[in-house]
C-alpha cells in the first residue's frame, strides 16, 4: 500500500514502528488493513455460499462445511470487517474534526487494536485446527452449546478477546469527544460524522458488556460445564437469545449510525452546501440508538414471547422508521439547490439512498409481527439485512475511503477504478440480493445448504450467484486502484473544497496533526473560514511546546498473551496439561500490565523550534 | 378487512409475477399463494406493508431523481456556490409527521393479526397434536387419539388445528410457508400454534432455525384432506396392530430382521410413544424417504444402508448392525408394505 | 507541566485528579467504563433472575443462605467504602501518609470481605455439595457472585500495586487520579453488592 511508498525506510523499521505507535493515523492503517483482510476473507467465503447455491442439490461443499463457512462468514463481516473498517475512518478523521492532536488514550486505542487483531486471528485460526465454528453467527444455544470439536470454543474466545478491544476502542472515543475538541467546536458544531461515531460508541459501551456475559456464559457451558444453557438441569436457552440481541440489534446501529456520518459529511461536501436540518439530524441520530436498545426481541418474533410482548417490540421497531426517515429527508433536501459534483465517494453515497430506503422499507416489513412470522429467518431476512449492512455500511465504507483517502495516505483514489468498481459492485449487489426478497417468500429458509429441484428456487438463486461475482470483481478492482495510487501525485491539503478541519492540515497530517490548535467559529468552520476571505484557520494559541506519547510494545504484548491463554481456555478440556499454558498466558498478559503501570509513561515534547523548522 | 384485501391480492400477485420471471414459486410451498388462514392472514399484511411502504419508496425516488438531474452541476457554472440553507421547520415537520401517520396504519392491522395468530384459547375442544422437533425429522402425537406418526402431518381441511410444540434436542423452527408463518420448537417450553388448511393438498414444511448440519434437509409435508377422509385415517390408524405379519415372503423376512436388529429400540410401530427415531407406522404411504428423497424402495434402501449419505449428522448412522443389501432390500419390503390407511398423500390431491 | 514532582500544600489544586487532561481524560473515561460495567453486571443479574428457580432438584437459595455472615460480608465491603472515602478526603487535602493509612485499611477490609466469600462458597461446596454444575440456579450463583468477587480481588491487587509503586515519591498530579479512579472502582463494586444483598439474598430468603 501506499505507506511503504512514502517511506524510505527499511520493512523492518516501519513493521516496528507500526507494532508498537500510538499515532491515532496510524492505527487507522492498521484497521484499514486488517479489516480489509478479513473484509477480502468475509467476501471469499461469501462467494463459497454463492457457488454452493448456484444449483439446486449441489455437492460442492459438504453440510457441516457449509454451516462453518456461514457462520465464519457472518461472523467475520460483521466483528473482523465491517467494525475495524469503521474503527479505521474514526481513528483517521475523528481527531483531526474536532481538532486533536490524538485520541484521549493513545496507549489503549493501540491495545484495542491489538485486542481485535489477535481475536480475529483466534478466531480464524478454527480453520486450520478441526474446523470452523457452525452454529451460525448467533450462536444458538443448545447448538452452540452441543456443537462437536473446537470450532465454538474458537468463536467464544476470539469474540471475547476481540470484544474487549472494540469497547476499549469505543471508551477511548467517547474521551476524546468529551475532552479534546478544539476551542470554539462546541458539540454542535461537531461534524456529522464525529457526532454519529460518538453516538455509535455510547452503543458500543451498552451493547458490548452484554455481550461479554453472552460469551462468558457460553464458554462456561463449554468448557467448565457449567448448566446456563442446559436445559435437563434447568437452564434456558431462550436467555442466550436475549442476551444475545440485547447486544446485537445495538451493533447494526453501531455499524450504520458512523456512515450515516460519513453521508452527511459527503453530501454536503459535494453539494457545496451546509448539511440541512442539522440540529435535527443530531437529534435523529441519538433517537435512533436510543430506540436501538428497545427493540432486540424484534429478532425473536418468532420465539414464542406472546402477542403483547410481540406488539409491543413491533410498533417500537416502526418508531426507527420515523428518524432514519428524517434522515434521508434531510440528505434529499442538502442535496436540493446544491451544485452537485459526483465523483467516486458521491457515487456511493448518492447510491446509498435508493438501496438503503428499499433497506428501510422491507425492515418496517419485517417489524410487522405477523407477518414477520413468513419472512423470519427466510432469504426475505437475507436480503433485508444485506441492503441495510451492505447498503449502509460497505457503501459508506467505500465513500470515506474514496474521500478521506487523500487525508489517511496522501494520495486520491483513480476515479475510472473508481467508477469501475461502484458499478460492478452497485449491480452485482442488486442482483444478489433483491432477488432473494422473493426467495424467502418463495419458502427458501436462510442457512440452508441445499434447496431441492422442485422447489421452484433454482432461477432466483443463480441470479443470486451471477450477481455476487459481480460484487468481487469490483472489490479486486479497488484493491488494484489502492495499490496503483500510491505511485501518483501527492494530494494537496484541500482537494475536494472541504468543509470541515480535517481538511485544513495536510494530507497526510503531521504525527502532531494541528502545529497550532485551531480556533473554531462555527459549524463547519474551514468554509466558514474560506468564504471569509481568510482560505485557513485561526489559530487559537500561539506556536508552542506539544506534548506527545510514547510508542510503545506493550499493546501487541498484552494482547499476545491473551491469544495464548485463549488456546489454554479451548484446548484445557481435551487435557489439562494445557491448563499451563492458559496461565502461562494470562500471567504473561497480567506481567505487561505491571510493567505498564510501574513505568511511568509521560510522553515526550516537540520543542517549539523543531516546529518552525517544519513546513506548514 | 378481507374483502378489499382479496382484489388487491390479485392485482399485487400479477404485479409481482410481472416482477419476478419465476412467478410466485411453487405452489404449496410459496408464501405468496396461501392456502391458509395464518398465510394468508400474513400475506395481507406483507401487501398493506409492501404498498405503504412502495408508496414511500416513489416519494424519496421522485426527489431523488430530481435532485440528480436538477442540481448536478452544470457546465459554466462550476464556481456556483449555493444558497447555505440551515433547515426549514414545516417541511421538517412535515416528513416527521407523515411517516408517523403511515406506520399507525400498518401497526393497528398488526397488532390485530399478531393478537388473532397467538388465540389459542379453542385450543381445549379442537384437534391437538403434540410436535416434537429432532435433529432432523419431525414426531407428530395425536393428543389423546392413540396415534403417533412421524414426517407427515395428516389434518383435516377447514378446522383450526393446535400444534403444542416441542424440541427433544435443539431449537427448530415449524414453518409451512403456504399454511402459516413459522414458530420456533424450543427445548424448554412448550409453544402453541394452529393451522387451518383451506383446500386438500400436500404442503411442503421446513425447518427455519439452523439445527445442524442437516438443517437444509429436516423437510416434512402437512397432508390436508376433507374432514370424512381424515376421520377414516384416524380410525386406520387407531386400529394398527403393530405385531401383524406382513405380506409377501420377502417382507416377512424383512419383519424379522427388523426384530432381530433391534430397529424397534428407537422407531415404533403402532401407538407406541417411543420416539428415538420417527415412528414407521404409515411408513408405506409416506410422501418422502427421509423427508427428502423420493418415496421408492431404492431410496429407502440407500437410506437404511447408508444414511450419512442422505442426512450428515442424523442420529441413526453408527447405531445399528452393519446391512447387506439383500438385507436392507427385504427390510424395505417390510417397510414399504406399512401402509394401514386407504388415505395417503394420494387422496390429498397431489 | 508538573506530573514529575510532588506537590506542597501550597501549591495544590483543589482537585488533584482533574488537574491534568490526562487527568480529566482517565476521570470521564472511567465513568464511561463503569457504565459499561453496569450492563455487564445488568446482564448478570438478568441471567440470575430468570434462574434462580431453576434448581433442578437441587438445593434453593433458601435452604443455602445465611443471612448472618451474609450481613458480615455488607457490613465489611460498605465500611470499606467509607474508609476509601476518608483515603480520597486526605489525597485532597494532600496528606499522603494519612491517604495511605486509609487506603491500607480499605483493603484489609476488602481481604476480609473476600475471605467470607471464600468461606462461604466453601461451605456451600462442602456442606451441600452445591457447586456452579449443580444446576443452572448454580451456575447464575456462582457467576454473578464469582464476577463480583473476582472484581474486588482484582481491585485489592490493583491498590497494592498503586501503593507499592507510589510508596517511596507520594502524591503527584501524574498518580492523584490512579489513587482517585480507584476508589470510584471501589465504590462502583460496592454498589453492586448491594442489589447483590438484596436481589440474591434477601430475596432469596423471603421469596
Amino acid at each position: 500500500m501506499s505507506i511503504a511508498a512514502t517511506q524510505k525506510r527499511g520493512f523492518g523499521a516501519v513493521l516496528w514502528d507500526y507494532v508498537t505507535t500510538v499515532d491515532h493515523k496510524k492505527i487507522a492503517h492498521l484497521y484499514l488493513f486488517a479489516g480489509g483482510l478479513f473484509f477480502l476473507i468475509g467476501g471469499l467465503e461469501a462467494m463459497l455460499i454463492r457457488i454452493q447455491l448456484a444449483k439446486p442439490d449441489n455437492d460442492f461443499l459438504s453440510a457441516g462445511l457449509y454451516n462453518e463457512v456461514i457462520t465464519m462468514h457472518g461472523t467475520t463481516m460483521i466483528f473482523l470487517a465491517a467494525m475495524p473498517l469503521i474503527f479505521a475512518l474514526m481513528n483517521a478523521v475523528l481527531p483531526l474534526q474536532i481538532g486533536a492532536r490524538d485520541v484521549a488514550f493513545p496507549y489503549l486505542n493501540s491495545l484495542g487494536f491489538w485486542l481485535f487483531m489477535f481475536g480475529g486471528i483466534l478466531l480464524n485460526c478454527s480453520w486450520f485446527l478441526g474446523g470452523a465454528p457452525d452454529a451460525g453467527w448467533t450462536a444458538y444455544a443448545p447448538l452452540s452449546t452441543t456443537s462437536p470439536g473446537h470450532g465454538v470454543d474458537f468463536y467464544v474466545m476470539g469474540l471475547q478477546i476481540a470484544g474487549a478491544g472494540t469497547l476499549i476502542g469505543g471508551i477511548n472515543f467517547l474521551v476524546t469527544v468529551v475532552n479534546m475538541r478544539a476551542p470554539g467546536m462546541t458539540y454542535m458544531r461537531m461534524p456529522l460524522f464525529t457526532w454519529a461515531s460518538f453516538i455509535a460508541s455510547v452503543l458500543i459501551l451498552f451493547a458490548f458488556p452484554a455481550l461479554t456475559v453472552g460469551l462468558f456464559l457460553l464458554m462456561f457451558d463449554r468448557m467448565f460445564g457449567t448448566a446456563f444453557f442446559d436445559v435437563s438441569l434447568g437452564g434456558n436457552t431462550i436467555i442466550w437469545e436475549h442476551i444475545f440481541w440485547i447486544f446485537g440489534h445495538p451493533e447494526v446501529y453501531i455499524l450504520i449510525l458512523p456512515l450515516f456520518g460519513v453521508f452527511s459529511d459527503v453530501f454536503s461536501t459535494f453539494a457545496k452546501k451546509r448539511l440541512f436540518g442539522y440540529t435535527a439530524m443530531v437529534f435523529a441520530t441519538m433517537l435512533i440508538a436510543f430506540l436501538g436498545f428497545m427493540v432486540w426481541a424484534h429478532h425473536m418474533f418468532t420465539v414464542g414471547l406472546g402477542p403483547v410482548a410481540n406488539s409491543i417490540f413491533s410498533i417500537a421497531t416502526m418508531a426507527i422508521a420515523v428518524p432514519t426517515g428524517i434522515k434521508i429527508f434531510n440528505w434529499l433536501a442538502t442535496l436540493w439547490g446544491g451544485n452537485i459534483t459526483i465523483n467516486s465517494a458521491m457515487l456511493w453515497a448518492l447510491a446509498f439512498i435508493p438501496t438503503f430506503t428499499i433497506g428501510g422499507m422491507t425492515g418496517v416489513m419485517v417489524a410487522s409481527v405477523a407477518a414477520d412470522y413468513q419472512y423470519h429467518d427466510s432469504y426475505f431476512v437475507v436480503a433485508h439485512f444485506h441492503y441495510v449492512i451492505v447498503g449502509g455500511t460497505i457503501f459508506g465504507i467505500f465513500s470515506a475511503l474514496h474521500y478521506w483517502w487523500p487525508k489517511m495516505f496522501g494520495r486520491i483514489l483513480r476515479e475510472g477504478l473508481g467508477k469501475l468498481t461502484f458499478w460492478t459492485f452497485f449491480i452485482g449487489f442488486h442482483l444478489t440480493f433483491f432477488i432473494q426478497h422473493f426467495l424467502g417468500l418463495m419458502g427458501m429458509p436462510r442457512r440452508y445448504w441445499v434447496f431441492h429441484s422442485g422447489d421452484g428456487l433454482d432461477l432466483g438463486n443463480l441470479i443470486s450467484t451471477i450477481g455476487a461475482f459481480f460484487m468481487a470483481f469490483g472489490v479486486i478492482v479497488f484493491i488494484i486502484n489502492a495499490i496503483l495510487t500510491a505511485r501518483d501525485a501527492k494530494a494537496p491539503a484541500d482537494p475536494w473544497d472541504g468543509r470541515t478541519l480535517e481538511w485544513a492540515t495536510a494530507s497526510p497530517p503531521a504525527h502532531y496533526n494541528f502545529k497550532q490548535t485551531p480556533l473554531v467559529r462555527g459549524l463547519d468552520p474551514l468554509w466558514i473560514e474560506k468564504s471569509e476571505g481568510k482560505g485557513k484557520m485561526t489559530p487559537a494559541e500561539p506556536l508552542g511546546e506539544i506534548h506527545m506519547p510514547n510508542s510503545s510494545f506493550l499493546p501487541f504484548l498484552f494482547s499476545l498473551g491473551l491469544f495464548v491463554a485463549g488456546f489454554g481456555f479451548i484446548y484445557q478440556t481435551d487435557n489439562k496439561a494445557w491448563l499451563a499454558v492458559l496461565i502461562g498466558g494470562m500471567a504473561f498478559s497480567l506481567g505487561t500490565m505491571v510493567v505498564r503501570s510501574m513505568k511511568d509513561d509521560l510522553g515526550y515534547h516537540i520543542s517549539k523550534e523543531e516546529l518552525e523548522r517544519e513546513a506548514d | 378487512m378481507k374483502g378489499w384485501m382479496g382484489k388487491l391480492r390479485v392485482l399485487t400477485l400479477l404485479g409481482s409475477i410481472a416482477l419476478v420471471l419465476s412467478g410466485c414459486g411453487r405452489e404449496n410451498l410459496s408464501a405468496l399463494i396461501p392456502k391458509g388462514y395464518g398465510a394468508e392472514t400474513s400475506l395481507d399484511l406483507i401487501i398493506l406493508t409492501a404498498i405503504v411502504m412502495l408508496f414511500v419508496l416513489v416519494i424519496v425516488m421522485i426527489l431523488y431523481v430530481t435532485v440528480l438531474i436538477r442540481f448536478r452541476k452544470k457546465k459554466g457554472k462550476e464556481d456556483f456556490v449555493p444558497k447555505q440553507v440551515e433547515g426549514n421547520k414545516t417541511l421538517e415537520t412535515v416528513w416527521t409527521v407523515i411517516p408517523i401517520i403511515l406506520l399507525i396504519i400498518i401497526a393497528v392491522p398488526t397488532v390485530i393479526a399478531t393478537f388473532d395468530l397467538a388465540d389459542t384459547k379453542g385450543a381445549k375442544d379442537e384437534l391437538n397434536v403434540d410436535v416434537t422437533g429432532n435433529q432432523y425429522w419431525w414426531h407428530f402425537n395425536y393428543n389423546g387419539q392413540e396415534i403417533q406418526t412421524s414426517q407427515d402431518l395428516y389434518i383435516p381441511t377447514g378446522e383450526k388445528v393446535y400444534l403444542n410444540m416441542k424440541s427433544s434436542d435443539v431449537i427448530h423452527s415449524f414453518w409451512v410457508p403456504s399454511i402459516s408463518g413459522k414458530m420456533d420448537v424450543n427445548p424448554e417450553n412448550e409453544n402453541t400454534m394452529y393451522i387451518e388448511a383451506y383446500e386438500e393438498g400436500v404442503y411442503w414444511g421446513k425447518c427455519a432455525e439452523l439445527c445442524g448440519p442437516s438443517h437444509s434437509l429436516m423437510d416434512f409435508k402437512v397432508i390436508a384432506v376433507s374432514p370424512e377422509e381424515f376421520e377414516q385415517w384416524v380410525s386406520d390408524m387407531q386400529n394398527v396392530d403393530p405385531k401383524a405379519v406382513a405380506e409377501g415372503e420377502t417382507a416377512q423376512e424383512g419383519q424379522a430382521l427388523f426384530q432381530e436388529n433391534n430397529c424397534m429400540g428407537c422407531h415404533a410401530i403402532g401407538s407406541s410413544p417411543v420416539q428415538v427415531g420417527p415412528n414407521l407406522t404409515n411408513f408405506g404411504d409416506r410422501s418422502k424417504v427421509a423427508g427428502v428423497l423420493d418415496h421408492n424402495k431404492e431410496n429407502v434402501m440407500k437410506w437404511i444402508m447408508n444414511p450419512e449419505s442422505v442426512k450428515p449428522g442424523n442420529k441413526m448412522t453408527g447405531n445399528y448392525p452393519t446391512l447387506s443389501e439383500e438385507e436392507a432390500s427385504k427390510i424395505a419390503d417390510y417397510l414399504l408394505q406399512l401402509q394401514p390407511s386407504e388415505i395417503t398423500p394420494e387422496s390429498a390431491g397431489n | 507541566m508538573s506530573h514529575d514532582h510532588s506537590l506542597n500544600p501550597e501549591t495544590m489544586p483543589h482537585e488533584p485528579e482533574k488537574a491534568t487532561l490526562e487527568g480529566k481524560n482517565k476521570f470521564i473515561g472511567f465513568w464511561f467504563f463503569l457504565g459499561g460495567e453496569t450492563v455487564l453486571f445488568a446482564s448478570l443479574f438478568g441471567t440470575y433472575l430468570a434462574l434462580h428457580n431453576s434448581t433442578a432438584g437441587g438445593p434453593a437459595g433458601n435452604e443455602l443462605f445465611g443471612l448472618e455472615l451474609v450481613f458480615v460480608m455488607t457490613i465489611l465491603l460498605l465500611t470499606s467504602s467509607l474508609t476509601s472515602v476518608y483515603a480520597i478526603y486526605h489525597m485532597k487535602n494532600n496528606d499522603f501518609g494519612k491517604m495511605t493509612l486509609w487506603f491500607i485499611i480499605t483493603i484489609i477490609l476488602g481481604f476480609g470481605f473476600v475471605g467470607c466469600e471464600l468461606y462461604e462458597f466453601h461451605h456451600y461446596i462442602t456442606e451441600y455439595g452445591f457447586t456452579f454444575r449443580s444446576s443452572a440456579f448454580g451456575s447464575a450463583f456462582y457467576a454473578l457472585l464469582g464476577f463480583h468477587g473476582g472484581h474486588v480481588t482484582f481491585g485489592l491487587f490493583w491498590m497494592i500495586a498503586l501503593l507499592i509503586r507510589n510508596a517511596r515519591r507520594g502524591l503527584n498530579l501524574y498518580n492523584a487520579p490512579k489513587f482517585y479512579i480507584w476508589s470510584l472502582y471501589w465504590h462502583f463494586i460496592d454498589v453492586v453488592w448491594v442489589f447483590i444483598f438484596t436481589v440474591v439474598y434477601l430475596m432469596g430468603k423471603v421469596g
